[in-house]
């Protein structure tokens, strides 16, 4: 599949044949919005992105998977809620939890992507409306509290990123015991900077699986991976995500 | 044709946003009597037929697995309601 450059003059790194090896799956559920971004937000790490659709129960044999964000099914029931029971998460969700492998699948879930991975028990918690009510679209500073995860080693540990917030489901709730644990093992990978822009918990915007494996987040790395289209025009700060699972597949890190 | 109502709300320790907004509505309607709100959702369920004992088990499991998230959410209320003429 040819790529039409967004703006013209947008050009990709040239092809590094160890990176293009990795194979990175996005997932399309009816109502995705974020795929295409994704996408090419893996081809400019250097991997190969492959389109899976929601309604096929193969992985076609992909190294990871990207959930991308979007109003999947129109957040019709709640926010991810349908999404999660669609086939190809039956065996996302087997992957990932590796119960017949050593090396469980490396899956990343953005926005709606975090929502339906927390829907699929994945990622413990739920996302609940913004506290103030409102859709918030803004740059966002994140600290990188785990640099650990399959989806984070690039970064360094307490490191300051801006990418873009967009949502109107963002608040992370979870028990307080569960809240305990999630801090206690290192879970939070991702807390708010700057103000907490929708009232979640303990100012967490992203978490992950005990293996980490699994990590979801609100903010959207995927749009902050170019220059001349991120935060402040020159912001790329997200491109550590899709760069980190690249270290993992190929064990640089 | 018979249907199973399905009643679920938000567990009561989890904060309803949109409830807050609405009870901060009402006194501007004169509606002064009502010092919270909380927000649910009503499922129906329509059934071809009688309602088995199977059927409204069926009804009670879907509540469970997928019209509620158990993280944020119980089911309130799972019943059936007659046919109507």
């Amino acid at each position: 599949m040819t790529e039409t450059p967004l703006i013209g003059g947008a050009t990709l790194a040239p092809v590094d044949a160890r990176l293009a090896g990795a194979r990175i799956g996005v997932v399309t559920f009816p109502g995705t919005l974020d795929d295409r971004d994704a996408i090419r937000a893996v081809r400019v790490s250097g991997a190969t992105a492959v389109e899976l659709w929601h309604a096929d129960s193969g992985l076609g044999g992909v190294d990871a998977v990207i959930i991308p964000g979007g109003f999947s099914y129109g957040d019709y029931l709640r926010a991810g809620a349908i999404s999660r029971f669609a086939p190809l998460m039956s065996t996302i969700i087997k992957a990932a939890t590796g119960a017949a492998s050593s090396n469980p699948l490396p899956v990343l879930g953005i926005c709606n992507g975090f929502q339906i991975l927390t829907e699929a028990h994945l990622l413990p918690g739920s996302m609940i409306k913004n506290d103030h009510l409102k859709f918030l679209c803004r740059d966002q500073v994140l600290r990188v509290e785990n640099n650990t995860t399959a989806w984070t080693n690039a970064y360094s540990a307490g490191q300051d990123i801006t990418v873009p917030l967009k949502n109107q489901d963002g608040q992370y709730i979870a028990d307080e015991k569960t809240l305990d644990a999630l801090e206690a093992e290192g879970r939070v990978a991702f807390r708010y900077v700057g103000g907490n822009p929708n009232g979640s918990r303990r100012d967490i915007a992203g978490i992950s699986n005990a293996a980490g494996n699994v990590v979801g987040l609100m903010p959207h790395p995927e749009h902050a991976v170019e220059a001349g289209y991120g935060p402040g025009h020159t912001g790329t700060d997200g491109l550590g995500f899709f760069t980190s699972v690249l270290n993992t597949l190929l064990g640089g890190n | 044709m018979p249907r199973i109502v399905v009643d679920v709300m938000l567990k009561p320790e989890i904060l309803d946003p949109q409830g807050k907004a609405i009870v901060g509505a009402l006194p501007r309607l004169g509606f002064t009597a009502f010092s919270a709100v909380r927000q649910g959702k009503r499922f129906e369920l329509t059934v071809d037929g009688e309602v088995t004992d199977e059927i409204l088990a069926q009804a009670r499991e879907a509540a469970e697995t997928m019209l509620s998230n158990p993280v944020i959410e119980d089911v309130v209320n799972v019943e059936v309601v007659a046919d109507q003429p």
